[in-house]
């Protein structure tokens, strides 16, 4: 019961990783139709300015939790104005163009951004510290689940409640929502279809940063290549949702942590994508828009 | 006129690659070595076979070398037995094909003693040859196993460490710590996977050791918490992991951090600095086995510096190795008092001899007893040599 529990809460901490970067591919394809494969290289950004800034918090002399705080925040903005940059640079000269154009486009960002970070920074393994501090109170807990478990957790919930209320209650969610059922409409509506773009791709930006410091500082090492599996995993979550839907995003990256650990603790790791994938296909066989996913309606 | 531009154009291309070619020529020609035809009654002919030329070469050449630097050390100091030792080169470019055909002019040639060859698949073609004419051979290179483990070349010999001693090597020292069952994990990679199934044979033929886990994890995953699980849950008191140090790393913080504190051992992709940087204070303690350190050897240090003064660069690789096995098989021709077969043989066996890579003998299967690789552990941040 111990280790069906820890496989739990393990599967759950992978699927709450994926899922904080899996948003930001079902928003950005909901809205404009695109599946942006540079998102990996977001995360992979954040979780970079996490480490140069927690690194100089650090030699400052800022006190533990403070650090986690200031460096999230950090890279949430930066993050946002890459995932900004980005969209104007490279997908926003393209929104007229036939589908497959904006695609190679965001696979070349991807390819330039993982090689720029290479080269700026490093090609090595750098090591991560360790910004999430052990809770006394879980000190009991210890060996099921570790606090940065429990705040990754945590953190993948209130982002998820968070956009939720903020795409179901506030004008700019609701001006997404009309973007996306029909971006021509919205726009005769007088809705500024350029700002609601931005700000998806800001926001999807921005939870994938937060994901990028929690891993990073949970499991203690990044390279500028860490964006790419991350990245075709939470790809892999948000079709396996419903390409396009929010609420399906979170399940099916819940669904892919969860099928991961199992398969590793009852099979073998060996098997661990094995498992991942034929569940993927068997998903799509049965409901071929994914979980949540239906056909030709609303998107986010 | 335009035309005439184009003629002279092509004819200066064709004259340098005619040039080219006359260079590789020189070249090739200065690389063999002279197979002169001085009668001089007492000589020792020590042959070289392996990858002269084409892509391997860089592998081959350095054998060459050090041949030729233990031939003029010992006839400087008046020969072996009193006969001068004369170097002969045969080109196999490590190809199995051409390795037969190396070693039959060895054969032709009445060469006793060969130094070669560097490729594996090359020396496994050419053995048979060299058992028939009972010639001794020392590779300085050839790593694959069954070469001396299957026991059909008593005449083989080498002075590298096979492919899988790093593995029998670890599973010595697991049992050394008193370990009894073992999660074997590796990355699924030819390197890290190839040294967990060497372990694994290892284990389940040792008794009071056993293989509790035996899982491959996917480099670069998000992370390991579920394999760390499994471990735990497994029941192992030891883990030994094939692979290198980003998974590495990510595995042993893994389980330091969920409490499990039992052994962590690796092989030597773990043996890196840039592990220890990375897992920080989760690194203490973690064993890893890595290439035995012999840059204080005066013998090889010697080496490495008649090297540079003869050829003028650093030695390349394999270098100790062949300059270590040209030496071993002089001297056990010294020691056994003339290049006859059996006595040679059994010198081998039997006589120590100073060499580049330390003090050597070899065993019964051919194997050199003293090189290879030691155990070292993470100690206040370094890689500690264990004794």
């Amino acid at each position: 019961m111990e280790y069906f529990l820890e496989l739990l809460l393990g599967g759950l901490t992978r699927g709450s990783i994926y899922a904080l970067i899996a948003l930001g591919y079902t928003m950005v394809y909901g809205i404009i139709e695109l599946i942006n494969f540079a998102h990996g290289e977001i995360y992979m950004i954040g979780a970079f300015t996490g480490l140069i800034v927690a690194g100089l918090l650090t030699m400052l002399g800022f006190p533990g939790i403070s650090i986690l705080a200031i460096a999230i925040t950090c890279a949430i903005i930066w993050a946002a104005a890459y995932g900004y940059t980005i969209e104007k640079v490279a997908y926003k000269p393209l929104r007229g163009a036939p589908r497959l154009s904006p695609l190679i486009s965001a696979i070349g960002m991807s390819i330039f951004l993982q090689n720029y970070v290479m080269l700026a920074q490093t090609s090595d393994f750098l090591p991560f510290p360790e910004l999430i501090p052990e809770f006394g109170f879980m000190s009991d807990f210890k060996t099921v689940m570790s606090s940065s478990e429990l705040v990754i957790i945590v953190a993948t919930v209130l982002s998820c409640i968070g956009l939720t209320l903020f795409i179901k209650f506030t004008k700019l969610g609701k001006a997404m929502r009309a973007t996306a059922q029909n971006r021509k409409m919205a726009m005769l509506v007088g809705i500024n279809v350029d700002m609601v773009i931005s700000a998806t791709f800001i926001i999807g930006s921005s939870l994938a940063a937060v994901g990028g410091v929690l891993i990073a500082s949970h499991v203690g090492q990044i390279n500028y290549f860490i964006g790419f599996i991350a990245g075709i995993k939470a790809f892999t979550a948000a079709v396996l949702g419903g390409i396009g839907s929010i609420p399906g995003a979170m399940l099916g990256a819940l669904v892919l942590g969860l099928t991961e650990a199992f398969a590793t603790g009852y099979v073998s790791s060996d098997y661990e994508d094995v498992f991942a994938f034929c569940l993927l296909v068997l998903i799509l066989i049965f409901r071929p828009a994914g979980i949540m996913g239906k056909e030709k309606t609303q998107k986010v | 006129m335009r035309k005439l531009h184009l003629i002279v154009l092509c004819l200066a291309m064709v004259a340098m690659l005619v040039a080219c070619g006359e260079a590789e020529k020189k070249a090739d020609e200065s690389a063999d070595v002279k197979t002169g035809e001085t009668a001089a009654p007492a000589k020792i002919v020590l042959g070289v076979a392996g990858a002269h030329s084409g892509d391997l070469a860089s592998y081959g050449l350095p054998s060459v070398n050090a041949a030729k630097l233990v031939a003029a050390k010992l006839n400087a100091a008046g020969g072996v037995n009193g006969a001068m030792v004369e170097v002969v080169a045969q080109d196999d470019q490590c190809k199995p094909e051409l390795a037969t055909n190396a070693a039959t002019k060895m054969v032709s040639e009445e060469i006793t003693i060969v130094l070669g060859h560097i490729c594996s698949g090359a020396t496994k073609a050419a053995m048979p040859i060299y058992l028939e004419s009972k010639i001794v051979v020392i590779s300085p290179s050839a790593t694959n196993p069954p070469l001396t483990q299957s026991g059909d070349y008593p005449n083989f010999f080498r002075t590298i460490a096979p492919d899988d001693a790093q593995a029998a090597l670890e599973v010595a020292f697991a049992k050394g710590l008193g370990l009894k069952k073992i999660a074997v994990i590796h990355d699924k990679g030819d390197y890290g996977k190839g040294f967990a199934s060497f372990c694994k044979t290892y284990i389940e033929a040792e008794d009071g050791i056993e293989v509790v886990l035996f899982e491959g994890v996917t480099p670069g995953a998000v992370d390991y918490s579920a394999v760390v699980q499994k471990i735990k849950g497994s029941g192992a008191d030891g883990v030994i992991f094939g692979g290198y140090h980003p998974e590495a790393s990510k595995i042993v913080s893994g389980m330091r951090k969920k409490g499990v504190d039992f052994p962590f051992l690796s092989d030597d992709g773990v043996k890196d600095d840039t592990f220890i940087k990375v897992a920080g204070k989760y690194a203490e303690g973690v064993y890893a086995t890595g290439p035995m350190d012999f840059s204080d050897n005066p013998i090889y240090q010697e080496a490495v510096a008649a090297h540079k003064a003869e050829f003028g660069s650093d030695p390349g690789p394999f270098f100790p190795e062949a300059y270590s096995a040209a030496l071993a098989l002089l001297t056990a021709v010294e020691n056994a008092g003339s290049t006859d077969y059996d006595k040679v043989v059994e010198a081998l066996h039997t006589q120590y001899v100073d060499t580049a890579v330390g003090k050597i003998k070899f065993d019964a299967k051919g194997d050199a007893e003293g090189v290879g690789f030691s155990v070292y552990q993470v100690r206040d941040g370094k890689y500690v040599e264990v004794k």
